[in-house]
């Protein structure tokens, strides 16, 4: 059976990758996800893993390596946050529009400037038009878990996409939690060895890789790409339940809590899932109608499932970890308003922008959202379309 | 009486991060008394910073500051040298932050003779995220991601920079602060591009992995491996190992790039016929 340990977030994702066992890891370091690779340098040196460790000069050389990598047929790993995933940019999409499934761990850290090394969104979601298939995590356990089918969805003939599997800065990755670590053996036959497609490395069929492609079949090629992202879907359903069967542990698209009966919800990403499942339980004691759903699977996003969840609801609010500077709501309620858009009955919906560069979000500040959303049913008035949950103006 | 440093610092936001016993407080104390030496007005003094630990020092100056992104210090001072070539623009960076992520701008502002001064504050490791090997970790010493000694060959800051087109090229240890600080006013009064490289030490991840005792002691052995340009000279190759070559490789007099810039305006002023 798995193996119950106290485990940081940046310690279970490397254990991870150890399990995993990739052909290469490029990695360059960055606060709050030095550890995840320094920790993998480390198998490495002592010979846990056959991995060809590159410590380059910089994560654009980081993606880039990795890219290579994984052109050649090699199953190819990096990590990094925030600035650095900005420095990768160019390689990002890259790796996405070339087909390459790299797995890539990204602990959430605030986007510079001004410089700031604690949680938010901001970077994972800059990069959600990347082609990345996205995955976020409540806490260690999930990063792991997510860490281990990550590969499983990226490598499938119908994906083959990147996948960037994310965990909040600090709040995860330096936290110590219990959780369970599956038994190598069993991670390592699970995942499986990866038979790439066209390798580089298959010098009796060569293949080129990324070659100059214009107006005369670009745009099938992005249309191929968008195809894999729709694919994506049942793909990570089909691997969450065979998951399940492995570790004991369910997965989904997104996790509903109390939410079937409830009146007000949140939609919640990340660690501040867990804050809130504690209001929740709270407010039902009380008699409230609370309930909440946690993104787990961004992209692809789960437009027609969160409908269907959230539809007959009376009141929702969105909780954004980032802000898109559009003047009207940060990336995640856009979302899921225009997912609502045309749903009968659709209840009213509102966004909060909170833990902005770490700032702390508290058990009082998530039921002051689900004070205001009862307020918002018992009036049936909207005030504020925006808050930005905390904020001192 | 030297003039007091103190009005160059910010103290309200100390106490700074720098752990005890690290070097980069005697190189930023070179610089502050260089600039008093030469008793440059702070408001034409500008401070530019990438990441890491000694990209810090901007935000304990009173000058004109600016706190980049990693490895991008030189192309920012580029740019504010540009904007207004009066300002002093100074670079402080680190190994990692210079010699890796930022290796490009660096080569590319010496070619150019760009007209600002850098310096560098090289503490052989990454000390900001614990200690990973940088490009200027001696080859077989211990880090992070070497738990069993650094392969790769660590640059010559120095000959890199001299090659690349410097006007001004320098080094010294923190051992030798004195002269450290003569070697940035220099550099500060050359209108091309200058590099100090100023060899500190981090105890917390570099000499504590590398059991090279306390701060004092490893100050002493900056001391004791310190050779001269002129002694290096004389001595062979084998001799030369785990030595620091210290002293001026380079001073020349090349015009810089704002200098070369202004004949162009000039030029095209005279090609338009005004």
């Amino acid at each position: 059976m798995s193996i119950r340990v106290a485990k940081t977030g940046n310690e279970a994702v490397a254990e991870g990758m150890r399990q995993i066992n990739p052909d290469v890891v490029a990695a360059y370091p960055i606060t709050p996800q030095t550890e995840i690779v320094q920790i993998f340098s480390s198998f490495v040196a002592n010979g846990k893993v056959d991995t060809e460790f590159v410590t380059v000069e910089s994560e654009h050389s980081a993606m880039s390596a990795t890219v290579g990598a994984s052109s050649a047929g090699a199953r190819a790993m990096t990590a990094t946050s925030a600035n650095g995933l900005a420095l990768m940019w160019e390689i990002v999409y890259i790796a996405a529009s070339m087909r390459l499934p790299i797995v890539m761990p990204v602990v959430n850290r605030a986007l510079s400037g001004p410089i700031n090394i604690h949680c938010d969104h901001s970077d994972t979601m800059g990069a959600r038009d990347a082609g990345w298939v996205q995955i976020f995590s409540e806490n260690a356990q999930e990063a792991y878990d997510n860490l281990l089918q990550a590969v499983r969805i990226a490598e499938d003939k119908n994906v083959l996409l990147p996948v960037m599997v994310t965990m909040d800065g600090f709040i995860i990755s330096h936290a110590m939690e219990v959780m369970h670590l599956l038994e190598d053996e069993k991670v390592r036959k699970w995942v499986g060895e990866y038979v790439p497609e066209n390798p580089l490395l298959d010098v009796d069929n060569p293949v080129t890789v990324g070659p100059l492609d214009l107006y005369d079949w670009n745009m099938e090629h992005k249309r191929q790409q968008a195809e894999a992202m729709i694919q994506a879907k049942p793909v990570i359903l089909e691997v969450a339940k065979d998951y399940a069967k492995l570790s004991g542990r369910e997965y989904g698209l997104f996790e509903e809590y109390m939410l079937d009966d409830a009146e007000i919800a949140i939609v919640v990403l990340g660690s501040t899932a867990g804050t809130a499942k504690e209001v929740v339980k709270a407010l039902r004691a009380d008699g409230v109608k609370a309930g909440l759903l946690k993104v787990r699977v961004f992209r692809p996003f789960p437009a027609r499932e969160i409908a269907a969840a959230l539809g007959g609801k009376k009141a929702i609010a969105v909780m954004d970890r980032s802000d898109s500077f559009n003047a009207v709501s940060g990336p995640v309620f856009a979302e899921v308003r225009s997912a609502m858009y045309g749903v009968e009955n659709a209840p009213k919906i509102v966004d909060y922008i909170y833990g902005i560069g770490g700032r702390d979000v508290t058990m009082d500040h998530i039921k002051s959202v689900y004070d205001d959303l009862a307020k918002i049913v018992k009036t049936g008035q909207v005030e504020r379309a925006l808050t930005y949950l905390g904020i001192r103006e | 009486m030297a003039k007091s440093i103190d009005e160059y610092l910010r103290t309200q936001f100390m106490p700074h991060i720098w752990c005890p016993g690290c070097g980069h407080g005697i190189v930023l104390n070179a610089l502050l008394r260089a600039v008093a030496r030469l008793d440059l007005p702070k408001d034409q003094v500008c401070v530019v910073s990438g990441i890491g630990c000694a990209s810090r020092a901007p935000g304990y100056l009173d000058f004109n500051t600016l706190h980049t992104t990693h490895g991008r210090a030189i192309a920012f001072a580029t740019g504010i040298k540009l904007a207004n070539p009066d300002l002093h623009v100074i670079v402080v960076t680190g190994d990692g932050d210079g010699a890796a992520i930022g290796g490009n701008h660096l080569i590319h502002a010496a070619r150019r003779n760009m007209g600002v001064t850098t310096v560098m504050f090289n503490n052989s490791i990454y000390g900001m995220t614990n200690g990973q090997y940088s490009p200027l970790t001696p080859s077989g010493m211990f880090a992070a991601t070497a738990p069993y000694g650094n392969v790769e060959r660590n640059f010559d800051m120095c000959e890199l920079v001299r090659a690349s087109g410097a006007n001004y090229v320098a080094r010294a240890t923190v051992a030798q602060a004195r002269q450290l600080s003569t070697y940035i006013e220099r550099a500060i009064e050359n209108p091309g591009f200058a590099f100090v490289e100023a060899v500190g030490s981090c105890p917390t991840y570099f000499g504590r992995r590398n059991k090279l005792g306390s701060s004092l002691q490893m100050l002493e052995t900056l001391k004791k491996n310190s050779v001269t340009a002129a002694a290096a000279a004389k001595l062979d190759p084998a001799e030369l190992r785990g030595k620091i070559i210290i002293g001026e490789f380079y001073r020349g007099d090349a015009p810089g790039y704002i200098e070369l810039y202004d004949g162009v305006i000039e030029r095209a002023k005279e090609a338009a016929g005004k």
